[in-house]
């Protein structure tokens, strides 16, 4: 296999998850995304500044883990068209008659690792942003913070997690994409009631948006448990060990 | 992975079905709507528009058109590399 080209295509990744996922996601989307005006500034400011310490760590992350392997920016890139392309694909719930997407996260935490996935979810929610008004660019920390931080961090502790107690990586991998989702909606449901319970608690209040997201998330959230499974099953038959030898500092699989 | 696959296909054709059975009157609006926007309307904070505007009538095509011959050529050789066929081992010394 030739190494060189693909270790010099400094842009591909970068090009490749903004055109392909341009070309592939519709005008208008459904999602957790929380759109433009809907946080109050000091609110969006706060997620904001919880999101910075973190896309810091991935870039760090990024560059370490590239000079050791100039391939791996392209697996990085490939990975962040992925959770770009997942993360704005509507799909039906007939249980719910609504439309949702997965995030994509839960596996991109199993495969680039956490810090990283927090990187290539904030590229893509920008570009959301920028190009489809997919969610706000002033909530753009809060989207970072409920699906790049939480969906990254939950789905990569609990695949470690999983592996460790002798869970086999199939449904280990099922077990992090499914509660990634969740997480992300259920720290979705906590910055809309953190920011806007009002009179009402916050408790409250966050139990209320959460089961407003169930009928519709509980659905899509065993789909993405089985995509994670799928994608992980796939890279371990078509480039065996590959997983495995992704455990780097900062993140990558067990 | 055959099971999964199966599983994955009937989600997505029960989807589609439940889809089609409503017909094109029936609005299948996102949680983004149907949660977000609606519980921050009721609480007093509504969506305001894109700061930027994404473009009317062609030109998201035309930027989509580009995009995707682009990304789409960089996407296939990025994938034949990471992904090479099966009677096609991997770089010994490569981890990635």
């Amino acid at each position: 296999m030739n190494h060189d080209g693909l270790g010099t295509t400094r842009l591909g990744p970068a090009l490749f998850a903004t055109a392909a996922l341009l070309l592939c996601c519709p005008p208008t989307a459904s999602a957790m995304h929380i759109s433009e005006g809907i946080l109050p500034a000091p609110w969006a400011g706060l997620w904001f500044a919880l999101s910075v310490p973190f896309l810091i760590w991935g870039l760090r992350d990024l560059r370490v883990r590239s000079e050791k392997e100039p391939m791996f920016k392209s697996l990085v890139g490939l990975v962040g068209a992925a959770v770009f392309v997942i993360s704005c694909m509507p799909i039906p719930v007939p249980t719910a008659g609504t439309c949702s997407h997965p995030c994509g996260t839960g596996m991109a935490a199993i495969l680039i690792g956490p810090s990283l996935t927090v990187v290539i979810t904030s590229i893509a929610l920008l570009l959301q942003a920028l190009f489809l008004a997919h969610g706000g660019l002033t909530t753009l920390g809060a989207d970072i913070v409920s699906m790049g931080v939480a969906g990254a961090f939950v789905g990569y502790g609990v695949f470690r997690l999983a592996t460790a107690l002798g869970v086999p990586r199939w449904p280990a991998a099922f077990l992090a994409g499914l509660l990634s989702d969740w997480a992300t909606y259920a720290v979705t449901s906590f910055e809309l009631a953190s920011a806007l319970h009002g009179s009402a608690s916050v408790g409250h209040t966050f139990v209320a948006v959460a089961i407003l997201f169930c009928p519709t998330q509980i659905p899509l959230g065993i789909l993405e448990g089985l995509i994670t499974a799928a994608a992980c099953r796939f890279i371990e038959t078509r480039r065996p060990g590959l997983i495995a030898s992704l455990k780097q500092p900062g993140g990558g699989a067990a | 992975m055959k099971k999964t696959v199966i599983v994955g296909t009937l989600i997505l054709l029960l989807g589609a079905a439940g889809f089609a059975a409503t017909g094109p009157d029936k609005k299948w609006a996102g949680v983004d709507e149907t949660v977000v926007e609606k519980f921050a309307t009721e609480a007093g904070h509504p969506p305001r528009p894109p700061l930027i505007n994404p473009g009317e009538g062609d030109l998201l095509l035309f930027v989509f058109l580009v995009a995707g011959t682009v990304g789409g050529f960089i996407a296939g050789y990025c994938y034949r590399g990471l992904f090479p066929p099966k009677n096609k081992a991997p770089d010994k010394h490569s981890h990635v």
